[in-house]
């Protein structure tokens, strides 16, 4: 019996040509359809591990300026969509995440992390994977050269810059005798290399260098490695324990003799400058890589992404006093993000097979003027060595609060390219 | 800093040290010694401990004095009631078999780990100590409460002491460690022994944690260290003597605190970790440990 279709009776060659034909066209309308379908941007979260509280603000950031990005027609007229993936602050996880995020979710391309252990351990797998990579680590590794093409810097000047920019004003108003405290590991490095030789070319001195491991719980008994004739102690520390190493310095000094103190904010990042204990801290400085508190002329760009972000003008979250923010970091989420949507509609960005364009887009950039996309102020990106500069903040803490005392300037941070990313092969 | 104020500081945190470990470490050869269980899991009652005491003193409305009092009450009865349902629900159901605890206690400790994590957080929290005393040296200031810390660890362990050597219950416990067959031929309910002891175990571990919460802060990964550390000391002082631990604790407490200070502290950790390897190679057994 032959079954009639329409009046046709159909061969089985017939039937598989149409099936094919039928097919094709569904390939070629795919793109199309495509058009309209969310950008995925994968997030490389801090969210447990010794990254969580920086973890937890960078995910209330991305959230924020994804919420703007949305509001104001997406990227390329496409809605925009961020996945988050918990690494736990672990260099091999790290690996893992952005593998998941880009085999398995499809996401264009990975962005957000922090600690720069996870950033150099994940970097040579973004670049396997072919994946465009903006980190917001702060470290010296992207303009080093150390890294590969596909991972960038554009959100957060890196530490070499931040330090030499700030020396020559510790040298001049703290003291030329400086001890450095800092974390034993590739951040802490960083600024333990480029402070040392930022004092040396301005006349100064660092007479001892205390390296703390990231995990350590307790600090007392690296106090008596700082010298006596210290003018100047310089602290950065990260992790879980940062208040108990704030507070055992507090305890060590007592009401006796101290040096000045100028400290990284990374020390009391997410920790409330009037906890008790922390009286000690009133007339030192800190750098901040945005104020924490709102300052007296902060700009309209400034103030509405505080509010966009859910920060109060003492830095914690609106609806939890207590919750403070890790405000002089997380606006790199907020401009990476930016950084992205720009690079995207400048390299016309439509699937993953553009991620090569996407890139050449972003070493293309170079100022980036004070906006809603650059709150925290103007920056300069080099293309070459994917690195972005921006302006230094040096707060000192007046009746508990961090004041503005100083800004650098873009030129202040800038040295020698390292390495010329862009005449590397994708 | 001159070389006395200098040895007198490494002592000063060595004995601080050496108080909490001692009373970490105690609970560990505790729950060796009577019950020939390695607790894997241990370090996961003590960060339980100082979890419990945030909650505590968060949410009850007293002041910091007293909410730490609270704590300190509430949350070892808390973990050792956790410990005594593993007890019941896993360690008895395995029948105490050497290899079988250890990777059930392993498993144990990711499930503390993580119930951790979920409910309470990625966070480190501070916990108000009872009291802001600083003491001002000539050469340094340190913290009175680090201090208080040793005073209240000795006395907790004289109290462990006096109910091991004082209280019926302590002479079950001693009876059972001697021989279980015995004991429970004399009529001594074995299975509760067993919980008890893993119970106070892990409630002694909670009450170190309370101590030290207001030093350090809360957080979900802060069992690792004090575990690494109960084990070295039970080591070297010999699973299941308390004796052998009061004095391990007190000699890794103290070289901690004093390498720590004039060399590294990684140093510090190496030379702990080589006294155990040269104690395991020349005497099994531990400094104090009965030859089995």
């Amino acid at each position: 019996m032959t079954k009639e279709v329409f009046g046709l009776s159909p061969s089985r060659r017939a039937v598989l040509k149409g099936a094919g034909a039928g097919l094709l066209a569904a390939g070629f309308v795919a793109p199309v359809w495509a058009q309209s379908a969310p950008i995925k941007l994968g997030f490389q979260l801090h969210r447990t591990g010794i990254g969580a509280a920086y973890g937890r603000w960078y995910e209330r950031t991305a959230q924020a300026a994804l919420k703007v990005i949305n509001d104001g027609g997406g990227i390329n007229g496409r809605p925009v969509e961020i996945l988050f993936e918990d690494d736990g602050t672990d260099p091999k996880r790290g690996a893992e995440v952005v593998e998941k995020l880009v085999s398995q979710a499809g996401c264009d391309l990975v962005f957000g992390p922090l600690f720069s252990h996870v950033v150099i351990g994940t970097a040579p797998r973004a670049a396997e994977l072919k994946v465009p990579y903006l980190v917001c680590s702060e470290g010296y590794h992207v303009a080093s050269g150390m890294l590969n093409r596909w991972t960038m810097q554009p959100g957060i000047t890196d530490v070499r810059a931040q330090v030499s920019s700030m020396a020559p004003w510790v040298l001049a108003n703290l003291g030329k005798k400086v001890t450095m405290v800092f974390p034993d590991y590739a951040f802490g490095h960083d600024h333990r290399d480029f402070f040392t030789a930022a004092v040396e070319a301005g006349g100064g001195q660092v007479i001892a260098q205390v390296a703390i491991p990231p995990t350590e719980t307790s600090f007392t008994r690296y106090m008596p490695q700082i010298p006596a004739d210290t003018e100047v102690l310089y602290h950065v520390m990260v992790g879980p324990a940062v208040l108990t190493f704030v507070k055992e310095l507090g305890e060590f000094y007592g009401s006796g003799a101290r040096p000045e103190i100028f400290g990284f904010i990374d020390s009391l990042e997410a920790v409330d400058t009037a906890s008790p204990g922390l009286e000690f801290l009133e007339g030192t400085h800190f750098w901040e890589g945005h104020n924490r508190v709102k300052q007296a002329d902060a700009s309209d760009h400034e103030t509405a992404y505080r509010a966009a972000v859910g920060v109060d003008d003492n830095g914690a979250s609106i609806s939890d006093a207590k919750d403070v923010s890790t405000y002089a970091h997380m606006f790199s989420v907020w401009e990476t993000l930016h950084v992205i949507k720009a690079g995207m509609e400048a390299s016309g960005y439509q699937s993953t097979a553009d991620r090569q364009k996407f890139v050449e887009a972003v070493e293309a950039m170079t100022d980036m003027p004070a906006s809603l996309a650059h709150v925290q102020g103007d920056k300069r990106f080099n293309g070459k060595t994917h690195q972005v500069f921006g302006h230094q903040f040096i707060s000192k803490v007046e009746g508990g609060k961090l004041i503005r005392a100083h800004t650098t300037s873009l030129e202040d941070g800038m040295y020698p390219d390292a390495v010329d990313y862009t005449t590397q092969s994708f | 800093m001159a070389f006395g104020p200098f040895l007198f500081l490494a002592l000063l945190e060595g004995t601080v040290m050496a108080a909490v470990l001692a009373l970490t470490a105690i609970g560990l050869s505790l729950v060796f010694g009577v019950m020939r269980v390695v607790n894997v899991a241990h370090g996961e009652f003590f960060m339980l401990g100082a979890v419990t005491a945030w909650f505590v003193t968060h949410y009850l409305p007293f002041p910091p004095a007293i909410g730490w009092l609270a704590a300190l009450l509430i949350a070892p009865l808390v973990v050792g009631a956790i410990a005594w349902l593993a007890d019941v629900f896993v360690l008895k159901r395995l029948k105490y078999d050497p290899e079988a605890t250890i990777v059930a206690t392993i498993g144990l400790l990711y499930i503390l780990q993580q119930t951790a994590l979920t409910f309470y957080g990625p966070d480190a929290r501070p916990v108000e100590p009872p009291f802001n005393l600083r003491l001002q040296f000539p050469w340094f200031g340190y913290s009175g409460y680090k201090l208080f810390v040793v005073l209240a660890a000795g006395l907790i362990l004289l109290g462990v002491w006096a109910f091991m050597t004082r209280t019926k219950a302590g002479l079950v416990m001693r009876a059972t460690q001697v021989d279980m067959e015995t004991a429970r031929a004399f009529g001594i309910n074995v299975d509760r022994v067993y919980a008890g002891t893993f119970a106070l175990g892990a409630a002694l571990a909670a009450a170190a944690a309370v101590l030290i919460v207001p030093i350090q802060q809360a957080h979900y990964l802060m069992g690792h260290d004090p575990l690494l550390l109960s084990f070295i000391v039970v080591i070297i002082g010999g699973l299941g003597s308390l004796r052998g631990t009061l004095v391990a604790a007190l000699i890794i407490g103290l070289s901690d605190g004093v390498i720590s200070m004039f060399f590294s502290p990684t140093l510090a950790k190496i030379i702990a970790t080589l006294l155990v390897a040269l104690v395991l190679v020349f005497r099994p057994q531990g400094l104090f440990g009965a030859k089995t």
